[in-house]
């Protein structure tokens, strides 16, 4: 017996049973849905059908032609990410940057970045931060602004808590989610000392117009609900060479993006010449993400 | 062949007892089911809407349930334990308390594993924790690791339950040998148990309030309260509605290893008060938030200190060896150290933990009407199967209900008599 | 006031086109800087193409030479309080006082700046001329520490880099503070 035949036979004993469950919420999920391996051990041409059907699905729902990447790691690059926090003047142009371009659910709203607004002088405490200030105008005297995405650990405490491996670190470096395996437990929201993890408590509402129809498998695809998402430094455009959106939108250039293996890269003259420091570094979770004051 | 058949009348003979029952019987067995059906209706909504329908949000991603589930881990491991002092002791009735106890551990990992069901996003995906099929992400993952001990303790007990109760049905002598064995590695399993769920916190860098190194062993101490508590309780209504009998001294034995760990747990308490208070750092506002409240947040504070008076009450009754070998006295220090011990548990342990959230923002979490429907419905099903278990269990034990010679004895039924048919 | 705000509007829209004529004449906005200019900044090695700057905002008072022609105004290089169009247009609030327009524009040729050697230089390369005062910027603008980048990550994959008049104006140079976007929602409401 074929491990394939196995698989299958055992699948479809449990089928019975976890059916009484699916019918419920999960009625939009499909047979092949049920039974999809892990991106990680999927077949070339099995996953060229499923990104096929996946991306039909999408063009007949939101009427614009889709396509889905499953492109990999570039060799020889460890993506970083540095941010000047004397420049930020909190606009939150990056925070909709990045709800545009990645299909975050508009309701329930989320957000992978949360812009921190903070008092010059407390310094950095979370405690004493605000996310939600409403201003005329920003900066706002006496204050300023910390945006927190996914910090793209080294070691990175939502991998280590995950129990099915739904969530791993690309050799590129960014820890990337696999909606399809995700199984909702939430281990690695708790696990997350950044904020960084959401979760899709209802099925998000993602208008048709709102829809970027230039997707990544392991990135800004729609989510289902009961899933876990989070910054994937907007990896269908980083491993096409462009830019994360949010650091096209700063309008202050306080988003520096690169490679970490590049010697003359822009990232490297940063943490050789600036103060830089990464968010809760006593926890030792070797963040790629760096705050310096320029 | 002849085994398998024994086992159909047992079986057969085991509904013939659940179905019938007197007036009281059937009272508490229709509330409950009327319960189970709430919570069931509660799940399709929140399985349709999705967890929306809780009051969990980003901020505060785990609550009411995982609490719950936390407590019950403690009842679970803290039930099977009473079996040490049994032996120590020499107590009579240890069949009886080993069964009950491994019963309970039954029930309470079953209830267990419900809530952790009723949490996740996506339940019907299970299979992608069995290695072969899915992945079970070890020795990484707690939670992993806690997949394993629950379902490995929930298969020990059940074994072992199964194994006692059907040789004594068939008037077989169970094997010492198994029989006792299973029995004592399920005590270490026990305390692995509630070990794993406690590191399944304390293993959360993210999370300073439970990133504790006592953390463990508040766990166990605590269950050693709360788990006698219950168990104490239930003797006694079982002693009333059966004909279940435990030695007072027993009672009363228990009754003083519950006070050293009540004095004990209280101990842990104040450690981690005082570390937290005394230190000062930003680590502390967790502990605030959960005792004084944090600006206008203040919800869990009332909660939070009658847990905590509890506590100290059910402590202060349990030290006067007079007033602990009253039943009284003995009933209300069991309720207010069972109460004291699930408020700083579940509620106490998992809210905190996540307020303010890793970015220091402050949702008050209160679980939702719907949250708490389904797991009332959880909980009544937990007592259900304990209630019918111990209906199928007692007369077994007392030799009421078994198959000799070709034929199977029924316990009387109806009336009052040792399968609880009041 | 309508009149006049459609009037200023079609010159803003018409200021490109303007300058793109200027392009053949007078090269205030060529194309690609390191072609023509590959050794204006060795040190930098982002590899990438400039990013040109935007003349200010402003009616078309390109180029400078067309009013400041000494056929026709004599040079005044005294200090002194600026009347209109200067006054009103892009008034100076650099340099807290310390400046003055002759400090950076040539006096003899208005549309080049010189720098403290002397040295005329074309507006594309006033990135040199900031880099006088501002020493520590510059480095870290060349370094990438400092200003922003567009388009590819990659050296030399169309990386480009936003020279210091993109962001910044040059005869006022701080950031006005710009209406935030709103905030997010709170999970009190999110039901």
């Amino acid at each position: 017996m074929s491990p394939e035949v196995s698989r299958r036979e055992f699948l479809c004993t449990v089928a019975g049973c976890a059916a009484a469950a699916a019918v419920g919420g999960c009625s939009d999920i499909t047979h092949t849905d049920f039974f999809r391996k892990r991106f990680r051990e999927l077949e070339p041409d099995e996953l060229k059908d499923i990104i096929a059907d996946l991306e039909a699905r999408q063009t007949a729902k939101y009427g614009k032609q889709t396509t889905i990447s499953t492109k990999g790691p570039l060799p020889g690059v460890e993506y970083g990410y540095a941010l000047d926090v004397s420049r930020c003047v909190g606009c939150r142009r990056c925070e909709y940057a990045c709800f545009d371009e990645n299909n975050q659910g508009h309701d329930p709203e989320i957000h992978w970045i949360r812009v921190l607004e903070m008092e010059q002088k407390l310094g950095i405490n979370f405690e004493e931060s605000d996310p939600y200030y409403e201003a005329e105008e920003v900066p706002e005297p006496g204050h300023f602004y910390l945006p927190v995405a996914c910090q793209h650990c080294r070691n990175a405490p939502c991998v280590k808590s995950c129990p099915v491996g739904a969530t791993w670190e690309e050799e590129d470096g960014i820890v990337v989610v696999d909606y399809d395996w995700c199984i909702g437990c939430r281990c690695c929201v708790a696990a997350c000392p950044y904020g960084a993890r959401h979760f899709n408590w209802a099925e998000p509402k993602l208008p048709a117009e709102a829809q970027n129809p230039n997707q990544h498998y392991l990135g800004n695809r729609p989510r289902p609900k009961g899933v876990v998402e989070k910054c994937t430094f907007c990896i269908h455009r980083v491993r096409e060479g462009q830019y994360p959106a949010c650091m096209e939108a700063c309008p202050v250039g306080a988003r520096t993006f690169g490679n970490l293996l590049d010697p003359n890269g822009e990232l490297r003259y940063i943490l050789e010449n600036k103060k830089v420091f990464v968010l809760k570094s006593e926890l030792n979770t070797k963040p790629r993400f760096y705050y310096y004051y320029g | 062949m002849q085994t398998v058949r024994l086992f159909g009348h047992w079986i057969h003979g085991s509904i013939r007892i659940i179905l019938h029952g007197g007036i009281l019987y059937w009272c508490w067995t229709l509330l409950l089911l009327a319960l189970v059906g709430m919570g069931g209706v509660s799940y399709a909504h929140q399985l349709q809407e999705g967890l929306i329908t809780t009051s969990m949000r980003d901020q505060v991603s785990w609550g009411f349930y995982i609490g719950n589930f936390t407590f019950l881990v403690g009842v679970a491991a803290a039930a099977v334990t009473l079996v040490v002092p049994a032996y120590i002791y020499g107590w009579k009735p240890i069949k009886e308390i080993v069964v009950y106890g491994e019963m309970m551990a039954v029930t309470a990992i079953t209830c267990c594993a419900l809530f952790v069901v009723v949490d996740i996003g996506h339940p019907e995906r299970f299979w992608h924790l069995i290695p072969g099929p899915g992945i079970l992400n070890v020795p990484s993952s707690l939670l992993g690791w806690d997949v394993i001990a629950l379902n490995s303790y929930l298969l020990l007990n059940f074994v072992i339950v199964t194994y006692l109760l059907f040789n004594l049905f068939r008037r077989h002598h169970p094997n010492q040998k198994i029989y006792m064995t299973l029995v004592w590695i399920s005590i270490p399993a026990a305390i692995a148990i509630h070990t794993v769920t406690a590191f399944l916190y304390s293993g959360l860098v993210a999370r300073p309030f439970w990133n504790s190194a006592i953390l463990a062993p508040r766990f166990i101490v605590s269950a050693f309260c709360s788990g006698p508590a219950l168990m104490l309780v239930i003797m006694q209504l079982m002693q009333r509605f059966t004909t279940f009998h435990i030695r007072r001294e027993a009672i009363w034995k228990i009754a003083e290893l519950m006070t050293y760990f009540m004095g004990f747990n209280l101990f842990l308490l104040c450690a981690e008060v005082f570390k937290d208070y005394y230190s000062d750092t930003g680590h502390l506002v967790h502990m605030r938030y959960m005792f004084n409240g944090v600006g206008d947040h203040d919800a869990i504070v009332p909660w939070m200190w009658s847990a905590v008076s509890c506590s100290v009450i059910a402590f202060l009754i349990f030290l006067s060896r007079k007033r602990r070998e009253n039943l009284l006295w003995l009933n209300l220090g069991c309720t207010l150290v069972f109460f004291g011990v699930y408020l700083e548990k579940s509620m106490g342990m998992v809210i905190p933990g996540m307020t303010p959230d890793t970015l220091g923002e402050i949702y008050e979490y209160v679980p939702s009407w719907n949250e708490i429907r389904v797991s009332l419905g959880i909980l009544a099903l937990g007592a259900l199967i304990y209630t019918w278990m111990v209906r199928i269990a007692t007369p077994i034990l007392h030799d009421e209900f078994h198959f000799d010679d070709g034929k199977a004895t029924h316990p009387p039924l109806g009336t009052k008599s040792r399968a609880g048919g009041t | 006031m309508k009149p006049l705000r459609t009037l200023l509007l079609a010159a803003l829209c018409a200021l490109p086109l303007a300058c793109r004529e200027h392009v053949e004449s007078k090269s205030y906005f060529g194309s690609a800087f390191p072609e023509r200019h590959p050794t204006s900044y060795p040190e930098m090695s982002a590899n990438a193409v400039l990013r040109q700057a935007p003349p200010f905002e402003g009616e078309d008072i390109f180029p400078c030479s067309e009013c400041h022609d000494p056929d026709f105004m004599e040079v005044d290089p005294t200090h002194r309080e600026l009347e209109d169009p200067h006054d009103t247009l892009d008034p100076l609030r650099h340099g807290a006082g310390r400046l003055w327009c002759l400090d950076c524009h040539d006096a003899e040729d208005r549309d080049m700046l010189h720098l403290a050697s002397g040295r005329t230089i074309p507006f594309e390369e006033a990135p040199l001329l900031c880099g006088q005062c501002h020493g520590e910027k510059y480095r870290d603008w060349l370094g990438g520490a400092h200003g922003k980048r567009t388009g590819h990550w990659q050296q030399g994959q169309g990386k480009e880099v936003w020279v210091c008049a993109n962001c910044h104006r040059a005869h006022a140079p701080q950031f006005k503070p710009i209406q935030p976007k709103p905030a997010p929602k709170r999970p009190e409401v999110t039901r």
